[in-house]
């Protein structure tokens, strides 16, 4: 074995857990827009459901994250009082649900992602996040079933929901670059076996994503460079929208509960 | 005439533990079987309903007419011998 690995500050880790919830907490809070406005009744049911379970994740994340931190921040002060700057998700959860097709293409990514990602952290050497992981591991192994089913309808449908679902993949494509661009944070926690090496994460996905494209009988596009680091703080112009929404509440009457 | 632009109704069945026998919880409208199952799991297990589901579609189902109930049901009405209640039930036997 090499030298022993580095140690991981508080506030590395602290970081790294807001990533992981912070892309389950505005997921969660996009689909929720379908809320009574789904094709069908059953629908509105099936992401709402989603939805939950993907802010059940982010309270136990955002709530680890608030122990790890030490400022006496909880969920909810995590959740409705940060600025968009201290928002670490990849910017593709943060994308508009356009239509129908749009929101199940966004899902399958970010869905076969977690997958992927809960799988390996589920055996994490911090115990907290394993744990939360192998809770996250069979939500998440529904949401893919759910939003994969829907795309290969979609795809392999009518000649218009195949045109919207091969736009909508094109449309998205680009921002699943970031999901898998190890940087430093990625790379330190994956030296100290509390997070998957991304480039592993990224291969077991597009072999997934590959299978599904192929029955959907949609094309996969060709990866491009990004210049967006969500990850980092750094969002597209939508995350100041879906914020303005989940916390005009507390932000307008401070510490109010119901 | 079957009409296009609504998703064919199912009938749901949920078993709400090991041993005991699925029944009718309601139905839903799915485009075949499998988003059936799903719709099922979204709709009627939110709350720990159940462990397994079946879905029929509601066409399949062979019911009785309501006109003929009279004839269907009433002839039993007097036969009250059927039913074992003229048995003393041992009090070592909790539950019958």
């Amino acid at each position: 074995m090499s030298a022993p690995a580095p140690k991981v500050d508080s506030d590395s880790l602290f970081r790294y857990v807001l990533r992981l919830g912070d892309l389950s907490l505005v997921l969660g809070q996009r689909l929720g827009e379908w809320v009574g406005h789904s094709p069908a009744l059953e629908e509105d049911l099936g992401l709402a459901n989603i939805a939950l379970d993907l802010i059940g994740q982010a309270r136990l994340l955002l709530t680890y994250a608030g122990e790890i931190e030490g400022r006496g921040r909880d969920e909810d002060k995590l959740a409705y009082l940060r600025e968009q700057g201290a928002y670490f998700n990849a910017i593709l959860a943060e994308q508009p649900n356009g239509d129908f097709g749009q929101t199940i293409v966004r899902q399958v990514l970010i869905d076969a992602f977690q997958l992927e990602l809960y799988e390996r952290m589920a055996t994490s050497r911090d115990e907290r996040l394993a744990a939360i992981a192998a809770k996250s591991v069979k939500e998440v192994r529904y949401h893919l079933r759910y939003s994969s089913d829907w795309l290969v309808r979609l795809g392999d449908g009518t000649a218009e929901s195949h045109a919207r679902a091969q736009s909508a993949v094109e449309l998205l494509w680009p921002y699943t670059v970031e999901l898998f661009a190890a940087d430093d944070l990625d790379r330190l926690m994956a030296e100290n076996g509390i997070g998957p090496d991304l480039s592993e994460v990224h291969a077991a996905w597009s072999a997934r994503i590959d299978a599904i494209l192929n029955e959907a009988t949609l094309n996969r596009p060709a990866d491009r460079p990004h210049a967006w680091h969500g990850k980092r703080g750094q969002h597209s112009e939508h995350l100041g929208y879906i914020l303005a929404e989940m916390q005009y509440l507390q932000r307008t009457y401070p510490d109010s509960r119901w | 005439m079957e009409d296009k632009r609504q998703w064919p109704l199912y009938e749901v069945f949920i078993r709400a533990r090991g041993g005991l026998d699925h029944k009718h919880v309601g139905s839903l409208h799915a485009s075949d079987a499998r988003m059936a199952l799903d719709h099922a799991r979204d709709l009627y297990t939110r709350r720990q309903e159940g462990v397994s589901i079946w879905v029929v579609p509601s066409n399949a189902i062979v019911a009785s007419d309501p006109a003929e109930t009279d004839s269907m049901f009433e002839p039993a009405r007097d036969k009250i011998y059927r039913h074992p209640t003229f048995y003393e039930i041992p009090d070592e036997v909790k539950t019958l």
